[in-house]
């Protein structure tokens, strides 16, 4: 496995506005990495800092071995980028749009088209690809901006906010196009407030908070550790004390009680039979048991819940 | 820091696709329009008198040009009329018509340097009004062959090229302006607003102030025919700081061959002058020369401007 995207240090102020505060980044080939964050929290600065659109005021990026200052022209022929809310040639046709692309890149026209063709067909844009921009729906210009990348043949895909504004199934459509990506042994870098989403499709993702990654790992990984345990389980039963009952079980991190007769469980391990065991053993009658795995939506409002406490 | 690559990558491709718009626009095909009425117009009118004259006048196409003809202004007259209208048509949504698109992070996120965004944009503009200048000469010069049924003469053809490309000039220094202000402004119809305001302070208003301003200095001054010069020649100074004026007194010599001097002449210069007798075409290009160098400094000012203006800017919208 090798770095593919690198930064150290890397930090950028608007006047007194700190956008991207020492960020330490690393990406590996192949791997599908999420930015995440609230709106304004710095995943686009970051971005545009990668791809040399923008200087940062402090630190380093490596974007496959080369520095997007230096090199832009390098950077940008290899990694695809799709910005947030994307926008084309209104007046122009799909495939009008994608010749240009093809022709700022440098691709030889005969090989374009084909390249052009070939993308178009995997994000199922073929049939309405000689019509203008203008008709496209929400939905077609995201698939669009895909195709524009796709068409670049990059070994990175940097991918803004992909999913916003789609509805959920177009959403749903898109985060499989994204996978698809990691299946070409693309490595892929996105954006998102989506949580649920970006769970989806990442191996791993980096939460961001004022600039600031605050959290990074897996999924799975982030929930132990900022909720205690990975496992949380949904208990209904009947019967006294039943807080009481089950916090005594080892493995067990905390028990909410909801409402009554329903109560929240969070284990470090799927605890379930021992639950059954003790609220039977306790004379109450079980009615519900059931395993939820933690989401991303949890971390991330338990994280935040914990950061205003502490502020 | 030195950047790597070289800045000129996808010209080619952003010149030829900026061009293909402002051809198929209906912007400029209404402009076309306009300038061709305007062309037609003014040589169909001129032409009757100057039938009249055949023979007499050695630069008959040249006269085509310039003679007015009433109620209608000459064509040079409207085409210094129409060129600056045509050039901040031509640019001045060059850069904010693509952040309101939201294509410019996309076609910046391509291996091109912003270098290649805005001379291609330029320079399509420039070619776009080289083209429509040439086919107007060209038409013209027909419609005077049909008209008049006399050739025009190489020195009259190359007084012609001469009078085109300093319309060109003319024309780049309000495509750079408008050009500039696409960059400073967000949005296009501030900058257009912006661009023709300009063009009308210099077109209507400039003359007016710098007579004013002449007026405030000369009442102070006193003294010989000295200082009566200098003063000439300072009120000449004031009036070539607009754009116009440069390019009224270039087209006025390029277009008539008996104009000697652009600015006062002392009667002691012109001991020994043949009257009557025309310049040559290098002694007229040699006589505008800082007229044109001004027009192309003025360009290269505004492009810098705007360069500099867009190598800073925030990409994101």
């Amino acid at each position: 496995m090798s770095t593919v995207i690198e930064t150290q240090g890397l930090t950028k102020h608007y006047g007194p506005i700190v956008a991207v505060e020492s960020l330490n980044l690393c990406l590996q080939a192949g791997e599908v990495f999420g930015l995440l964050g609230p709106n304004g929290s710095g995943k686009t600065t970051t971005i545009l800092m990668l791809l040399g659109l923008t200087e940062p005021t402090a630190g380093w990026a490596r974007v496959l071995g080369e520095d997007p200052l230096r090199n832009p022209l390098e950077v940008k022929r290899r990694v695809g980028y799709m910005p947030d809310s994307v926008g084309f040639y209104d007046e122009l046709t799909a495939r009008e749009n994608m010749r240009y692309t093809a022709r700022l890149n440098g691709i030889p026209s005969s090989e374009g088209e084909e390249r052009i063709d070939e993308a178009l067909a995997a994000v199922g844009l073929s049939e309405v690809a000689d019509r203008p921009v203008a008709t496209y729906s929400r939905g077609m210009r995201q698939r669009l901006g895909l195709t524009e990348v796709l068409l670049k043949r990059p070994q990175v895909a940097i991918l803004d906010e992909p999913t916003m504004g789609l509805d959920p199934e177009a959403a749903h459509e898109f985060l499989a196009m994204i996978r698809g990506l990691k299946a070409r042994g693309i490595t892929v870098l996105l954006s998102s407030h989506l949580l649920q989403q970006v769970q989806a499709v990442c191996d791993r993702v980096g939460l961001f908070h004022k600039g600031r990654l605050v959290l990074e790992g897996s999924v799975d990984a982030l929930s132990e550790r900022v909720l205690g345990g990975a496992y949380r389980i949904a208990v209904q039963a009947t019967g006294d004390g039943l807080e009481r009952l089950l916090s005594g079980i080892p493995g067990i991190v905390r028990v909410v009680q909801e409402r009554p007769g329903t109560c929240r469980v969070e284990a470090q391990q799927d605890c379930r039979a021992e639950v059954a065991r003790r609220v039977v053993a306790g004379g109450g009658q079980l009615l519900g048991l059931s395993l939820e795995r933690a989401t991303l939506d949890d971390v991330y409002a338990r994280y935040f819940q914990e950061a205003r406490h502490e502020a | 820091m030195k950047r790597r690559g070289s800045p000129w990558t996808g010209l080619g491709a952003i010149l030829l696709k900026e061009m293909a718009d402002h051809l198929s626009s209906i912007r400029m095909r209404l402009l076309e329009g306009l300038i061709l009425l305007t062309a037609i117009g003014t040589v169909f009118a001129a032409t009757q008198t100057l039938r009249q004259t055949i023979g007499e006048d050695p630069f008959l196409y040249l006269k085509i040009l310039t003679s007015a003809q009433d109620p209608l202004p000459s064509f040079v007259a409207f085409m210094g009329f129409l060129i600056p209208l045509t050039a901040i048509a031509l640019a001045f949504d060059a850069i904010n018509g693509e952040y309101m698109r939201r294509t410019l992070s996309r076609v910046l996120a391509q291996p091109i340097y912003r270098d290649a965004v805005l001379l291609g944009k330029f320079l399509a503009g420039i070619f776009t009004l080289g083209i429509t200048l040439l086919a107007l000469w060209l038409l013209v010069t027909g419609l005077g062959i049909l008209r008049l049924g006399v050739l025009p003469e190489g020195r009259e053809v190359a007084r012609g090229l001469a009078f085109i490309l300093a319309t060109l000039a003319y024309g780049g220094v309000w495509l750079a302006l408008a050009l500039l202000f696409s960059v400073v402004f967000r949005q296009p119809a501030t900058s257009a607003m912006a661009a023709i305001a300009v063009w009308l302070f210099f077109a209507v208003f400039w003359e007016i102030l710098a007579g004013l301003f002449f007026n405030i200095i000369s009442a102070t001054a006193t003294g010989g025919p000295e200082t009566e010069l200098a003063l000439a020649n300072f009120r000449l100074f004031l009036s070539r700081l607009s754009p116009n004026t440069l390019y009224s007194e270039t087209v006025l010599a390029l277009l008539n061959p008996d104009v000697r001097a652009l600015g006062p002449v002392l009667i002691t210069q012109l001991e020994g002058a043949v009257r009557g007798t025309l310049l040559p075409l290098s002694q007229s290009l040699l006589l505008v020369w800082p007229q044109f160098t001004g027009l192309i400094a003025t360009v290269i000012m505004l492009f810098a401007g705007a360069y500099v203006a867009f190598q800073r800017q925030e990409v994101r919208a």
